[in-house]
């Protein structure tokens, strides 16, 4: 089988702090670290590959310093990198995003590609979907589980608002995952030792296949009209009651407030 | 010159923080509270390679570097003393002597179960009347055909009981003094060989400690590490390569004593505002932070040395020496800025201050640290 994992760095955003004077990020001291939604299916990628074996290619797009996690998922066991970067590619939106990643894919062969559900410094959920939708493939979003006949059908678990779906779907196909789906493993010693003697290949527009319109700020719809931080709210309080109590406690607080 | 880390070492410095962070960190108040060795960790660590760093590949290890090894347990004793002497001692004192100077078959045997923490390892030489004076040996091995009788007793013995594979030494030869030493590797199922009391420590709590006792202990000739006679050296190199992994240790200690420090000072408020802005803090922090990163440049010369085959041994007792010193001092001064909280146990600063303290005993105490620097200036 062959996989596909689509990961993207973003800035630790537990760690992130706001400057209260001007509501911007600050982002100076903040680590990078491999999208977490990411993570999770790359996990799920080498739990396929040791259950049924696999070959796993990462493939990510953006500033050189992305490489860290293309050596990061060696370390964790990934075969294969890949790193779409040129300048055609800056300031794509989701959009232009997903069809840069849809145009080296068409150059890839693959049974399964898998993205994170969402990466958790723009949020959007969008990028998996597109892709899916550019290439014409059968997709499953949010994802839990996933098993293979070893034929060509997997058997997958996605997690919806109120339960899960069962669902089967033959390959290939675009899944997108939820870092709740696994406990993503540790870069193993030994990986890290050989993830840089491995080659990352680096992608431009000339190794993929796609329409140029399509790239970068040229190929985004998508325009930021005002960014502003949130008003920070002060802590909620908690209280560990019994229901009869916590009704009581509601009903005072709302007429504290007038609410009621 | 160059003192950064490679962005080899610095990945791998990372998954090491999360490791320590996630795995260790929560349970080494338990684990120091309850005097419990840490078998679950052990097993985690094998599993990714952290008991194998510096072993090559063709043994099964992760071909990395006693660099990165210092790295490792430094990162690992910043949150835990007790999982950094437990890797410090399989790791330098145990797999390196054997990859160093036993035979082919003997590295096969050993060395990939140790790189996977199948067996973890340990180290025996001191005894009840050979501690810094280590010559003195009472441990006797006898020829007899094919093997060895061996007789004694080794005490204070790190991993002792939970470690599979020992490497020990005993005299072939008592006319001869440190040329009659001679060192075996002996495992833990061999009839003759048992464990005595574990002792309860100051520190390091969750260490095992215990002491070895060889009745009768028939151990075959294959078994002799290096050459016969040749074991004074083969200890005293061994040594070597563990103050390294010890000055990581306690440059790890005083590291995560300051991390606490600076997060509490932050916080905690005395007439009106957070202690960080008193000047008196600040300038404990200052001196805390400067000892510190002097020592981290000692450990990390001293591990280059050794990877790049430069004698180092005065550069491991160095490291060593200020290392241990530094995170005494630094423990110490955590604890006072830390006040009352600082001397209870709700905080981690008092076990730090605890675990800080035998790093300036074991693997060779200040003093002997200070014989063998001394010792190349006058020579």
């Amino acid at each position: 089988m062959k996989i596909v994992v689509c990961i993207k760095q973003v800035p630790d955003t537990t760690e992130i702090k706001i400057d209260p004077k001007t509501g911007t990020l600050i982002r100076e001291g903040v680590p990078s670290i491999m999208n977490p939604d990411d993570k999770g299916g790359l996990e799920m990628a080498l739990q396929l590959k040791e259950e049924n074996g696999a070959h796993i290619t990462v493939i990510t797009m953006g500033p050189p310093q992305a490489d860290l996690i293309l050596r990061e998922a060696f370390a964790m066991g990934a075969d294969r990198a890949i790193h779409l970067s040129d300048r055609k590619f800056a300031g794509a939106d989701t959009l232009a995003t997903s069809s840069a990643l849809a145009g080296a894919l068409r150059k890839l062969d693959f049974d399964l590609l898998i993205t994170g559900r969402q990466a958790i410094d723009g949020d959007t959920a969008q990028v998996g979907p597109q892709i899916a939708e550019h290439l014409d493939l059968p997709q499953v979003s949010y994802l839990e589980d996933l098993k293979f006949d070893g034929d060509k059908t997997f058997t997958m678990k996605r997690h919806i608002e109120d339960g899960y779906q069962m669902l089967e779907v033959e390959a290939p196909c675009v899944v997108t995952v939820i870092s709740s789906a696994n406990t993503p493993r540790y870069m193993s010693v030994g990986g890290i030792v050989d993830a840089y003697q491995k080659e990352v290949e680096v992608w431009g527009f000339n190794e993929i296949d796609v329409d140029e319109a399509d790239l970068g700020l040229k190929g985004s719809p998508t325009s930021v009209y005002k960014a502003f931080a949130r008003g920070l709210k002060p802590a909620g309080e908690l209280y560990e009651v019994s229901t009869d109590e916590a009704v009581g406690i509601i009903i005072k607080k709302m007429k504290e407030k007038f609410i009621l | 010159m160059n003192f950064s880390l490679t962005k080899e070492q610095e990945l791998f410095q990372q998954m090491i923080r999360d490791f320590a962070e996630n795995e260790v960190k929560p349970i080494a108040a338990e684990v120091d509270e309850q005097e419990r060795f840490p078998a679950e960790t052990v097993e985690k660590m094998g599993k990714i390679g952290i008991l194998g760093i510096p072993i090559p590949k063709q043994y099964g290890g992760a071909g990395g570097d006693n660099l990165m090894y210092s790295i490792a347990v430094e990162e690992l004793s910043a949150v835990c003393g007790t999982t950094g002497v437990i890797v410090s001692a399989h790791t330098s004192l145990c797999a390196a002597p054997i990859l160093e100077h036993g035979t082919e078959e003997q590295k096969q045997k050993y060395l990939p179960k140790l790189a996977s923490g199948e067996w973890l390892g340990a180290f025996g030489l001191t005894e009840p009347n050979a501690g810094t004076d280590a010559a003195g040996q009472q441990t006797t091995a006898i020829e007899d055909g094919d093997n060895y009788i061996i007789n004694g007793s080794k005490i204070f013995i790190t991993n002792a009981g939970y470690a599979h594979v020992y490497v020990i030494f005993a005299m072939t030869d008592r006319s001869k003094g440190t040329r009659g030493i001679t060192a075996f590797i002996i495992e833990k199922d061999t009839p003759g060989f048992s464990f005595g009391k574990k002792e309860k420590k100051m520190g390091i709590r969750g260490s095992a400690t215990c002491e070895l006792i060889f009745e009768n202990c028939v151990l075959p000739k294959t078994n002799m590490l290096g050459k016969l006679n040749k074991g004074f050296g083969i200890a005293m190199k061994t040594l070597d390569g563990g103050r390294i992994g010890i000055a990581a240790q306690a440059l790890g200690i005083a590291q995560g004593a300051i991390d606490e420090t600076v997060k509490y000072v932050k916080e905690r408020k005395q007439f009106g505002r957070a202690i960080s802005a008193f000047q008196n803090t600040q300038f404990q922090l200052a001196d805390m932070n400067t000892k510190t990163e002097a020592s981290r440049m000692l450990v990390r010369k001293a591990a280059y040395k050794k990877d790049n085959k430069i004698a180092y041994s005065v550069d491991a007792a160095m490291a060593k020496l200020y290392a241990a010193e530094t995170a005494m001092e630094v423990t110490n001064k955590a604890v006072q800025l830390h006040g009352g909280y600082g001397y209870t146990r709700e905080y981690p600063i008092e076990r730090m201050m605890r675990d800080a303290k035998i790093t300036e005993i074991y693997e060779g105490t200040s003093e002997v640290q200070k014989m063998v620097i001394s010792a190349n200036m006058l020579k």
